[in-house]
């Protein structure tokens, strides 16, 4: 228990110590520890963007598939509307055609009976004249006697 | 154990004995063989196994911290370096805690301090005999008698190094005291509170022994209560060896205050550096 030169050297041990420690133990750590510090702050700072982007993709993506419902539900108007148009087309086209038909036709008719009729008029001129003939039980000559027989057949 | 061979109060005086070198008047430079020789040295000895211990586990300490720091990395920490960086962030908390100034040696010093004397001290654990007996077996194959060969290796039960440690401290203390209030200021601060100038001589008493109590209040208290620990701890070791019944309250003793003092050896540590912080904060104050 006496107090000897130990005393001294456990000064000058705890000084070396000390002055080592310092130098080469706190340093090091002290500057992991503010890194890992820096970087967690930046970490989290990071999450926290992160989150925010995903929730902008996340309103940017609603407004797209808003938009393409709207797209598609235009898509299906207007080919909605465009096929009433080309039902309707048909419809008027089918219509105008049948008209048409129907007007050769008649056209067709008309000329038909116009030609009956033209060819009936003259069998009846030819057999007025025939008939003439045998009236007056002279020859008339069919030639000198065409414009007789044609206002006649007129007439018929 | 050795109470068979000798008596209770030679067991414990050995115990209490320093491996002691130094002059001695008559025999010259030499290792003591007993107390009396130890203290005829007088004031030119050297505690060699206190030393031993000291410097011993200070280096281990100051190696594995140092091997740990300059691998340390900013990621994910593992092992070694989770438990170095819980106790330099428990330091650090504790310097920032109390010490309000701005000084990059107090940190340190403080972690030091911490690891030194907690390391110092949980040599109180070991059982009391096994490396005193061990060593003492060990010298005697080179002729020396095992009954004068000494070894404590409790360094904090030594004052020579509790005092050594608040000394520097201490120094420490008056160093940045005058470097930041001047002479002046430092002197004035001992002579003209608490009672004004007219009081200066009360002052200077109340002042000075505030002062001087300081180095002495730091390491009588480490000094004490890790001597008082290690006296129980021989004391116990005085129970073995005599009959069955003493023999089994002697290890439930040995294990209980074994746990009790696990409290005792860091409350002790963590005291020492909190008071180290403190004085120095002190000595950074302006008043």
């Amino acid at each position: 228990m006496n107090i000897n030169l130990t005393l001294l050297v456990q000064m000058i041990a705890f000084g070396v110590f000390v002055a080592f420690c310092m130098k080469y133990v706190w340093p090091p750590i002290m500057k992991a520890l503010e890194e890992r510090t820096a970087k967690i702050a930046e970490g989290l700072a990071a999450a926290e963007r992160g989150k925010e982007e995903q929730e902008l993709g996340e309103q940017r993506a609603l407004e797209v598939m808003k938009e393409a419902k709207t797209n598609a539900a235009d898509i299906v108007s207007q080919a909605q509307k465009r096929y009433n148009e080309i039902v309707d087309e048909a419809k008027r086209d089918a219509q105008a055609e049948a008209e048409r038909i129907r007007h050769a036709a008649q056209a067709e008719i008309e000329q038909e009976a116009n030609r009956a009729r033209e060819e009936l008029r003259e069998r009846m001129g030819q057999l007025a004249v025939a008939a003439a003939e045998k009236i007056l039980q002279k020859e008339v000559d069919a030639k000198t006697h065409q414009d007789l027989i044609a206002s006649f057949a007129k007439q018929i | 154990m050795a109470a068979d061979t000798l008596t209770a109060q030679d067991y414990i005086s050995h115990h209490l004995t320093n491996l002691t070198l130094g002059f001695h008047p008559e025999h010259g430079l030499t290792f003591a063989h007993d107390a009396e020789e130890a203290a005829a040295m007088g004031f030119w000895a050297l505690h060699v196994d206190s030393l031993l211990w000291s410097i011993g586990l200070g280096y281990l300490a100051y190696r594995f911290m140092r091997g740990v720091a300059q691998k340390a990395t900013a990621g994910v920490p593992t092992g070694a370096q989770n438990f170095l960086e819980w106790i330099v962030d428990f330091v650090n908390e504790n310097v920032r805690g109390s010490f309000s100034a701005k000084n990059d040696l107090v940190a340190p010093l403080a972690l030091t301090v911490f690891v030194w004397v907690f390391l110092m001290n949980l040599m109180d654990l070991l059982p009391v005999d096994l490396i005193p007996y061990a060593f003492a077996q060990f010298m005697s194959l080179f002729g020396a008698d095992p009954h004068h060969v000494y070894m404590r290796i409790v360094p904090t039960t030594d004052p020579n190094i509790t005092f050594g440690m608040s000394l520097a401290v201490f120094l420490l203390v008056l160093y940045y005291s005058i470097k930041i209030k001047g002479v002046g200021g430092f002197a004035s601060e001992l002579t003209m509170q608490p009672f004004g100038k007219f009081g200066l001589p009360a002052n200077l008493v109340l002042e000075g022994i505030s002062l001087l109590s300081k180095p002495l209040s730091l390491s009588l208290r480490l000094f004490g209560n890790l001597y008082a620990g290690e006296m129980i701890f021989i004391l116990i070791a005085l129970m073995y060896g005599h009959n069955l019944l003493l023999d089994v309250s002697g290890m439930t003793l040995q294990l209980a205050w074994a746990i009790f003092h696990i409290l005792i050896i860091t409350l002790q540590a963590f005291i020492f550096m909190v008071l180290t912080i403190v004085y120095l904060d002190m000595a950074h104050q302006h008043h």
